[in-house]
């Protein structure tokens, strides 16, 4: 029962007794002992602990998965926490209609997205998530529900958007979807030799692409450091006579290696490959959205190819003075320590607010990596990471994080003690408790 | 675009279903116990494609609602072509062995209120010589077992009353499917332990519409049950008596 309900990256394990929600106006299935704590639990695609309540309870919302209104005029969908983004895609992409932000992954829930408030190749222009969801509903363990929006409970609104799951338990929320003309993305790919270059074709494409993202070889070290494939794109607004389709092929990963198959080896093998894949120059294509936005979702439980001990994700952002002196430093680090990131992603945030008191995104750069755990030595490198943050007044993104330290996380997320003030006080995760130094 | 009842409308099984007619643009009458719930699955329905989606609440006992009910959406329907049994309840086996009240209960909610549905529909669809039933009864209904023969009794001799009725209303066209599910997860299996040989509602749902599509009369879903109960029904009964199953 225990086993499915790990965070994505398969680190820190817990064990929790689960309860399922199975109806959004039936009362929260809480533990019956008063002073055990329960978390909302989505589609578990959050890394590290913030889905997790280890000696706890989980209520699992997946079943929560229904749509409740659609206005096909305006794109306002309104439907229950435990939908997945990809659920909706299937909905509303035939009827032209998209989701405003989208994370790497579509198998998130409605509920997760807002509890992590997360964000997309489209941040400079759409903001994360929460700024498109214009009202939820959130039942507490007392029983109350309140509707919450701008204008109404406001502070609840703030503190639930980016908050953890730590507010309550979101039942249904309503969500403004972007109009589409075609299921497709026109995409200009090119692959960039230095960091600079990936500042200058940042500074260039944002004004004219919707998403812009970058992937990285972050074993490339000295003159070749922050090499990577630039990519971006526009939603196509003339479909061609025989449109490119999503690949119907779905590859599973059926078993986990007993160790992890990423190594330094693997790891030279693969971003040297795939950075000499993309020949110099513009190349321009008409691809599916799948492909684009969920490239790894064609793999499904990738999360395996990490061995039993699974993996580390780690996501800054820098304020935009310091960014390129900061991911400099931080690239070398890496390179240095020869234990590189499979996927190494590197974008350039924009202005837009986030409504959510918690929420991770700052003007600036970030930066994100996943390390397989090999023990003590990642932790270190992390470790070392971390002062170069610190230093650059940046901060770690929570729902990717299983090991910052929580005096980082207190000085850099000043909202903290807002949004703890309205935490349900029967709620409680693995993720508030180790910033907080408590023992569980 | 087909015309379709669905009784026991929030029961798993008849959600994943009604997923799947909505979305090819079908009309859906969606009956159920409890009105807040049945109105989450008939919004559901409706912003997924289905043409128009009406509802009532009912208790499947009472009987003396049964023929009002089926009227009721043949008018909301326009006509009615295609109808759903999706509701019931798997007792508890040894509360039944120690309360014939409880025994009775789980045959009348099982096996009768849905004899008295089928017998007005029967009449139904007979007369105007065409119609898909399709009923969900259970593998528990292929042979008696000491763990759950109760709910078997009541689904086998469900079984039984739809090959008849099947025989009966064949030539007037119309068709009789009898569903058998082997392990589902759903709500009503909650507390059982899963393994490899659980199957999603939707698993089921998807083997319904193709049923329907196929012209099937008897479909085993998932098709392994199939070879599964051939191989329990061919024990002999001198060594079943003995097994514990």
């Amino acid at each position: 029962m225990t086993h499915r309900y790990t965070s994505w990256n398969r680190y820190p394990r817990a064990t929790q007794r689960v309860r399922l929600q199975r109806w959004r106006f039936d009362s929260l299935p809480l533990p019956e002992e008063a002073h055990e704590s329960a978390l909302p639990f989505g589609n578990g695609r959050s890394y590290g602990d913030v889905c997790l309540n280890d000696g706890g309870s989980l209520i699992d919302a997946r079943p929560l998965d229904r749509f409740i209104a659609f206005d096909q005029d305006s794109g306002l969908l309104r439907c229950e926490a435990g939908v997945l983004l990809d659920e909706i895609l299937a909905l509303t992409v035939p009827r032209g209609w998209f989701l405003p932000v989208t994370p790497g992954t579509r198998f998130v829930t409605v509920g997760g997205a807002i509890a992590n408030d997360v964000h997309g190749k489209n941040h400079h222009r759409a903001g994360t998530f929460g700024c498109h969801v214009p009202a939820f509903e959130l039942l507490r363990s007392d029983g109350s529900r309140r509707l919450c929006s701008p204008e109404s409970h406001p502070e609840f609104y703030r503190a639930t958007i980016g908050g953890l799951g730590l507010t309550g338990l979101i039942t249904w929320a309503e969500i403004r979807l972007r109009r589409i003309s075609t299921p497709l993305i026109e995409t200009e790919t090119q692959r960039y030799d230095t960091l600079d270059a990936f500042f200058e074709l940042s500074a260039e494409s944002d004004a004219r692409f919707e998403q812009t993202v970058a992937w990285i070889d972050c074993l490339a070290g000295g003159a070749r450091l922050g090499r990577g494939v630039f990519i971006r794109g526009n939603h196509a607004e003339i479909s061609p006579s025989q449109p490119p389709r999503p690949s119907r092929r779905r590859v599973r990963i059926p078993v986990g290696p007993p160790f992890s198959a990423i190594n330094p080896a693997t790891l030279r093998l693969f971003n040297a490959a795939y950075f000499h894949g993309h020949p110099p120059g513009v190349q321009r294509d008409l691809v599916h959205y799948e492909p684009f936005f969920y490239p790894l979702d064609g793999v499904g439980d990738w999360n395996r190819i990490y061995g039993p001990r699974g993996f580390l994700q780690y996501q800054f952002v820098v304020p935009r003075t310091v960014g390129p002196d900061a991911v400099r430093e931080i690239l070398e680090r890496i390179a240095q320590a020869g234990v590189g990131s499979f996927l190494a992603v590197l974008k350039v945030f924009g202005d837009p607010v986030s409504p959510g008191l918690l929420s991770f995104p700052l003007p600036g750069v970030t930066l994100a990596l996943d390390f397989p755990n090999a023990g003590r030595k990642t932790f270190a490198l992390l470790d070392q990471l971390d002062a170069v943050v610190r230093q650059a007044g940046g901060r770690i993104y929570p729902a990717k994080d299983a090991r910052m330290c929580g005096e980082d996380f207190f000085a850099r997320y000043p909202h903290w003690p807002r949004l703890d003030a309205l935490r349900d006080p029967r709620f409680d995760s693995s993720f508030r408790r180790r910033m907080r130094g408590d023992l569980t | 675009m087909r015309k379709i009842l669905i009784i026991g409308a929030t029961s798993a099984i008849a959600r994943a279903t009604a997923r799947r007619f909505a979305a090819a643009g079908d009309r859906l009458f969606l009956v159920a116990r409890q009105a807040e719930r049945l109105q989450a699955v008939a919004d559901d329905a409706s912003v997924r494609g289905a043409e128009c989606v009406a509802t009532a609440v009912m208790e499947a006992l009472d009987d003396s609602r049964h023929a009002q009910i089926i009227e009721q959406a043949a008018e909301a329907l326009d006509g009615l072509d295609t109808v759903l049994f999706a509701y019931g309840t798997l007792p508890d086996q040894s509360a039944c062995e120690a309360s014939f009240e409880q025994t009775r209960a789980a045959i009348e909610i099982n096996l009768l209120s849905v004899i008295s549905l089928l017998t007005i529909l029967a009449n139904r669809f007979e007369s105007q010589g065409r119609g898909c039933i399709v009923v969900i009864s259970s593998v528990a209904g292929d042979r008696g077992r000491q763990s759950n023969y109760v709910y078997g009794t009541a689904k086998g001799a469900l079984t039984l009353f739809l090959q008849g009725l099947r025989n009966r209303l064949h030539r007037s066209g119309v068709r009789v499917i009898t569903v058998k599910p082997g392990f589902v997860d759903t709500p009503m299996t909650a507390s059982f332990k899963k393994g490899l040989l659980w199957v999603s509602p939707d698993t089921i749902a998807r083997g319904i519409l193709n049923a329907i599509d196929s012209g099937a009369t008897v479909v085993y879903l998932p098709w392994f049950w199939r070879y599964i109960m051939l191989i329990i029904k061919a024990i002999p009964e001198s060594l079943f008596r003995r097994l514990s199953l």
